[in-house]
């Protein structure tokens, strides 16, 4: 069971992932690839339900601008403790593409030590690794009441440096 | 008289202290979690290392950062104290003007961490893919040949890159350097990014911006992308610059992962280009500089209470040996009645950059005194007591020479760079420190040294350059060979004097014991070349490294 970090809890991942079992209900979250297969059956499914892509850490947001108002969720990949490809992600999907829909952290990158920062840049669900322990992990978003950068608001911060 | 000063530099306010005192806390809590087994290896490097922390040959070693190196007497008090009560009773000082700490105990990283910031100070980004402590001239603010302080502008960017939401993964690690004076004493072209300032037509503030320096395994001198960037967008164009860096820099080789090598690929025009294209679509989302910001900043940075007075030839009629002193040691301050004071921490006898805790407190106690509470770290590891009443020199001289800290060979052969090598250093392939002596023993007659005039030698232990090898006038680099330390020399190596340029080898490596007798026959070349008055530096650009090179090894033909 894939345990996601969202709004001050730890539940059960709603979303499934393409491939994962037969039955490919919604709602789903792609491959960037699978996506491009086809992207207009995708995209009328994306019309009836909800539908999701994940972005490897090499492939671009900017892939995504076409089909961006049609995704309910975009994942975003952190494969491991240094790439940190993902918060340019983030930060561009919020600020440039205008993206509003869900922004998720998933892979073995995403620890309670950067959740605070993923959150400034704009993620608010984070798919905790196995062994990543949740009552740590939602504490982690209250590390900082304090930041320098303008960012997205995440509950607590009372004073900031730089704005926008 | 007592330390009534507030030092004319940053102070922190509620939101700075917070911050530092949530960082140790989180820290703690890291760390423990270490200890306990819950955090894996890899995991904690990664924290650990954004806090300043290795884990070294002999011990763990703590970076503390000394932002653009300016202390109040009480931080290095504090430096005094934490190098006393958690290590030997010394720290080393670094080209990048933080100082290092080589044996502390993992487990009390915490408690020195809440020491030092219970004085305004910190360890956090002086390591690790990340945007490193933000350096400068060790003369700013003092020095006469200055365009305006840059020392605000550092704090504001020390500041912006603190916790960076989006920067603090980088592909490698990024140092930023701020210059204000043709000179350039801080090196800043051998930087990720280096900042001109300027002023345009207007008097405004701005900067001109370069790009991609580094030194380590592929040495590359920074090129400019912006020849005035306004002062309010400063922020905005470090951001569109990191972005571009943080996506395309590479990752699959640590080797290959600085900006330098970026900018290479693309070339600096595409380089460019997508840098302004990025700022331009970023712009206004962007964190603005506002007036007020600055500032709020520059009033920290004010003069002290300089008195008003003459300029005296405080040389006049004293002893031969303070006369060495006075000329080598103290530099010219834009202050009428002023000096700057080298404390020296190039001692022969001494590894360089080296600073006892007792030396520490008395220079301190001495800043309190004479020079308004503040010293300064110098990219060239030694320390400075930046305004000092020229009518104070002779005291002053008195008790920097019974502390150990008055030998007048600043700017000579002796007042080397070196890392700390293979004796404390895990990366090292040869020791450092053993050479700096054996080079010290050899010229140890200032009347030679002073002959020799203005030379710089820089020294690593291996070939990721902390020692700068490739920008000294003779580069001193250790190699490993069969087990065997070895040491590479590059001649013609420059960062100041407004020229920067990188050394070219002269030949084979040399054994250990052999290096300081090649130094000697490398400047007896130059004695033997130079004309009336000509440095060192211009006698190898005028002739070119050929004679050095037939005769540097003319007893070791056998090195291969």
């Amino acid at each position: 069971m894939r345990r996601i970090l969202k709004r001050h809890e730890v539940a059960a991942d709603q979303w499934r992932l393409f491939g994962e079992d037969a039955s490919d209900a919604d709602p789903i979250i792609v491959p960037l690839a699978e996506l491009r297969k086809d992207t207009e059956a995708w995209l009328t499914r994306a019309r009836k339900g909800r539908l999701g892509v994940r972005l490897a850490p090499a492939e671009s947001p900017e892939s995504l601008a076409d089909v961006l108002p049609h995704l309910a969720l975009i994942a975003i990949e952190f494969p491991n403790v240094g790439d940190g490809r993902g918060f340019s992600y983030g930060r561009l999907l919020r600020d440039r593409l205008g993206f509003k829909g869900e922004l998720r952290a998933v892979g073995d990158g995403v620890k309670q030590d950067k959740i605070f920062l993923l959150a400034r840049v704009g993620f608010e669900s984070f798919e905790l690794p196995s062994g990543e322990n949740a009552t740590e992990a939602l504490a982690a978003l209250k590390r900082y009441d304090v930041v320098y950068q303008p960012g997205a608001p995440v509950e607590g911060i009372r004073r900031q440096r730089f704005f926008a | 008289m007592a330390a009534l000063y507030s030092p004319s530099m940053y102070q922190y306010d509620g939101l700075d202290q917070a911050f530092v005192d949530q960082r140790v806390a989180e820290f703690r809590d890291q760390t423990r979690r270490f200890l306990a087994g819950e955090l894996s290896e890899d995991e904690f490097k990664a924290v650990r290392l954004r806090n300043g922390l290795y884990i070294q040959r002999h011990a763990p070693m703590l970076r503390i950062a000394v932002p653009y190196g300016l202390l109040a007497s009480r931080q290095l008090r504090m430096l005094g104290e934490v190098a006393r009560d958690f290590d030997r009773g010394y720290g080393h000082f670094t080209t990048r003007q933080n100082l290092q700490l080589n044996w502390p105990k993992l487990e009390s990283v915490p408690d020195i961490l809440e020491r030092l910031a219970t004085v305004q100070m910190h360890s956090i980004q002086t390591s690790g893919n990340c945007i490193r402590n933000v350096t400068s001239d060790h003369l700013a603010g003092i020095a006469k040949d200055e365009i305006d302080d840059p020392r605000p502008y550092c704090e504001i960017i020390r500041q912006w890159s603190t916790h960076h939401p989006e920067f603090t993964y980088l592909p490698r690690k990024f140092k930023i350097c701020v210059t204000a004076s043709a000179e350039d004493r801080a090196a800043s072209l051998t930087h990720d990014i280096g900042l001109h300032l300027k002023h345009d037509a207007r008097g405004e503030v701005g900067f001109e911006v370069f790009v991609g320096g580094g030194l380590g395994r592929q040495p590359i001198i920074g090129q400019s992308i912006r020849e005035f960037l306004p002062l309010p967008e400063l922020l905005a164009y470090l951001e569109a610059i990191l972005r571009v860096y943080n996506r395309l820099g590479r990752r699959d080789n640590i080797h290959k992962a600085r900006i330098k090598v970026l900018v290479k690929s693309l070339g600096v025009e595409r380089f460019r280009e997508q840098v302004e294209a990025e700022w331009q679509a970023s712009r206004e989302l962007a964190p603005k500089l506002e007036a007020a910001e600055v500032d709020r900043v520059r009033a920290h940075f004010d003069p002290p209470a300089y008195e008003t007075l003459q300029n005296i030839d405080a040389a006049a009629g004293r002893e031969p040996e303070f006369q060495a002193w006075y000329r080598y040691n103290t530099r010219e301050h834009k202050v009428p009645g002023y000096r700057a004071v080298f404390v020296n921490l190039k001692r022969h006898g001494e590894n360089p950059g080296d600073v006892t805790s007792a030396q520490m407190d008395a220079v301190a106690d001495l800043a309190d005194r004479v020079s308004f509470g503040m010293i300064r770290v110098c990219h060239n590891q030694n320390l400075l007591l930046g305004d000092v009443r020229q009518d104070d020199l002779f005291p002053v001289w008195q008790e920097l020479r019974a502390l150990g800290l008055a030998m007048p060979n600043i700017g000579t052969l002796t007042d080397m760079i070196a890392c700390p090598g293979l004796d404390f250093c895990s990366l090292a392939n040869a020791g450092t420190l053993t050479v700096a002596k054996q080079i010290q023993q050899r010229f140890d007659d200032l009347d030679y040294l002073y002959d020799l005039g203005d030379v710089e030698i820089k020294m690593s232990g291996c070939m990721n350059a902390c020692g700068h090898h490739h920008v000294g006038h003779i580069g001193i680099l250790g190699v490993d060979k069969h087990g065997e330390e070895w040491y590479q020399i590059t001649l013609g190596g420059s960062v100041n004097g407004g020229y920067t340029a990188l050394g070219e080898v002269i030949g084979p490596s040399v054994p250990k014991n052999e290096v300081a007798a090649t130094v000697e026959r490398i400047v007896e070349v130059y004695r033997a070349e130079r004309s009336d008055g000509e440095r060192f530096i211009d006698t190898v650009r005028r002739v070119g490294i050929k004679p050095f090179k037939e005769r540097a090894y003319a007893t070791y033909p056998e090195a291969a």
